[in-house]
């Protein structure tokens, strides 16, 4: 499909221990840095990307020629300043931009691993990612930052690393997923698992991939990033590029041609298991489990500082549940900023230009690293 | 008010723990942090000024005291502070029991509206006294319980809390507020700072 070859690779020797018990070892993780490492080792940042994304979170992606998610908060001068941090995004396990995932080629079979990959979960996802401090010999991380799926690692990360990241930033997402969050997400499998192309996951080439499932599971999961009062100013009822209902099924407003064209571009640059098991690792991912319930002890050793973001207007992870962090934070006497940003672009606010959030974690990142 | 950051930094020991209840920008927060103690958090109920306070740094929630107190266990900070904000509050009673029952001392500040000035524009204006410290209109007043340094001297005996201290600010002069002088400071001072107890 795409050239990947070329994407920085560290092959990770270390057996991991995965949640599902399986091990695997000698697995390739793919990432990409910004900016410089500084003598100390002191000013690196790992960023972790949401369900969708990738290791090319600023810049052009040379894979899909197309800008880096977080372009609007990472570059020079920008939140994630890289005049000043070293930042490093992986792209997770169970992706498809280079790391071990279902679309890996099993040396056996010579074909793609499909639903022979081992379902995963948000910790194995942060344990594999670990092995970037050892590979970059960073001792002590500035900060772990994401949001959605991203800032799920970064909780998970600071519960199984306590004393690795000065700084942890989690934005716009939840410790445990709720009912709704599994409801939307197994809509998007079924639909994929419902073309009759995937085959069991067993796919190979591409004029014959479950394009159509997938793309169908993006458009549904596309709604649930933006928010009602954002569509309506955006799409409102207007047509597409005529002047009168056609009374057909063609995309007669502009939010139908919207959303076909955001299905169609996602097919081409994410692979439809990846999305089955990134979707079911989210939805396996409850931090308090562990901890019978109480969140609070998944940060019990923590001396992290941590700055928590939720958006007005985002409904899949609301600021109730970015809340209930702070509150088992506050009850162990965790250093917690919390702060609710006002913005009408939904869940999709982290990825966009919304100066009020990207200010204050700009202003945050350089006053904290002075301190 | 530079001067209540002062009387205020001197009412904690230091390295203890503190919490500023309506912490606006953070002003107060920044002058303890740099001169009595780095372990201080904050709340505030502005969008505005937690974006101000996280600039600097400093680590400050959103949330509203009348609601959000609730999540501190009890005890978690050796000082509760609440500063010109008392009379801000629906049920400022609910707000005092929770600062107790979060710090093991409180500090509340309290802008006196038993001050001369402001009886004697009530007495000959027949409105309701704009001074400096209060600035508003009755119609547009964020102060929905105004009270004088004896009605909290009072409150505090019902409701069984010891004052530890209670201090008087007048212009930039501070001086210790007791039972005997308690009708003058009433009178002359522009704001009572005290520092509280349960019984």
């Amino acid at each position: 499909m795409n050239d990947l070859s070329k994407v920085k690779k560290i092959i990770v020797k270390k057996p991991l221990k995965l949640d599902c018990g399986q091990e695997i070892s000698n697995f390739p993780l793919a990432y990409e840095t910004y900016g410089k490492l500084n003598e100390n080792k002191d000013n690196a940042i790992l960023v972790f990307h949401a369900l969708t994304g990738d290791q090319f979170a600023s810049d052009i992606n040379p894979i899909t020629k197309k800008d880096g998610w977080w372009r609007h908060a990472l570059g020079p001068g920008k939140a994630f300043d890289t005049e000043k941090f070293f930042v490093i995004c992986a792209n997770v396990i169970g992706g498809c931009m280079g790391s071990y995932g279902p679309s890996t080629i099993d040396e056996n079979t010579n074909k793609p691993l499909g639903t022979n990959f081992p379902v995963i979960t948000i910790n194995d996802m942060v344990n594999a990612q670990y092995s970037l401090l050892d590979f970059f010999k960073i001792e002590t991380l500035f900060a772990v930052a994401g949001g959605s799926m991203g800032g799920m690692q970064v909780l998970q990360f600071v519960s199984n690393f306590p004393n690795k990241a000065k700084v942890a930033v989690p934005i716009a997402c939840t410790a445990s997923h709720s009912a709704q969050n599994i409801a939307l997400n197994e809509l998007g499998r079924q639909s994929i698992m419902a073309d009759i192309n995937w085959q069991n996951g067993s796919y190979g080439e591409k004029e014959k991939n479950p394009d159509k499932g997938l793309a169908v599971a993006r458009m549904a999961a596309h709604i649930t990033y933006l928010s009602k009062k954002g569509l309506q100013e955006k799409f409102g009822r207007k047509l597409q590029e005529r002047d009168d209902l056609k009374f057909s099924f063609d995309a007669d407003f502009q939010i139908e041609s919207y959303l076909r064209h955001q299905g169609a571009a996602f097919v081409d640059r994410f692979d439809a298991n990846s999305y089955l098991y990134i979707t079911r690792a989210m939805d396996y991912f409850d931090l308090t489990k562990k901890f019978n319930g109480n969140l609070s002890k998944a940060f019990a050793n923590s001396k992290t500082k941590f700055f928590v973001i939720s958006f007005t207007s985002d409904w899949l992870y609301p600021t109730s549940e970015s809340r209930d962090i702070v509150i088992a934070l506050n009850a162990i006497g965790a250093n917690v900023g919390f702060i609710e940003i006002k913005s009408d672009k939904g869940h999709d606010s982290f990825l966009l230009d919304v100066p009020d959030f990207l200010g204050t974690l700009k202003n945050y990142f350089k006053s904290t690293y002075k301190e | 008010m530079k001067k209540e950051f002062k009387v205020i930094s001197e009412l904690i020991e230091n390295k203890s723990r503190a919490l500023d209840v309506g912490c606006g920008d953070g002003e107060l927060m920044k002058y303890l942090f740099e001169n009595k103690t780095k372990d201080i958090r904050g709340l505030e109920i502005s969008k505005e000024s937690v974006q101000n306070c996280l600039s600097k740094g400093l680590p400050v929630i959103e949330g509203n005291a009348e609601n959000d107190l609730m999540q501190f266990p009890n005890h978690s900070f050796d000082y509760v502070i609440l500063s010109q904000t008392l009379q801000a509050f629906l049920n400022p009673e609910k707000v005092i029991k929770e600062l107790l029952r979060v710090g093991k001392k409180a500090i509340v500040t309290i802008p006196n509206f038993g001050h001369w000035k402001v009886r004697l524009k009530l007495l000959t204006k027949g409105t309701m006294p704009l001074t400096e410290n209060l600035p508003y209109e009755w119609h547009n007043t964020p102060n929905l319980h105004m009270c004088t340094l004896k009605d909290f001297f009072i409150f505090c005996e019902k409701r069984n809390i010891k004052i530890f201290k209670s201090l008087a600010l007048n212009q930039e002069k501070i001086t210790e507020i007791n039972l005997k002088n308690l009708m003058y400071k009433n009178l002359t001072s522009d704001l009572g700072i005290f520092l509280i107890e349960n019984k």
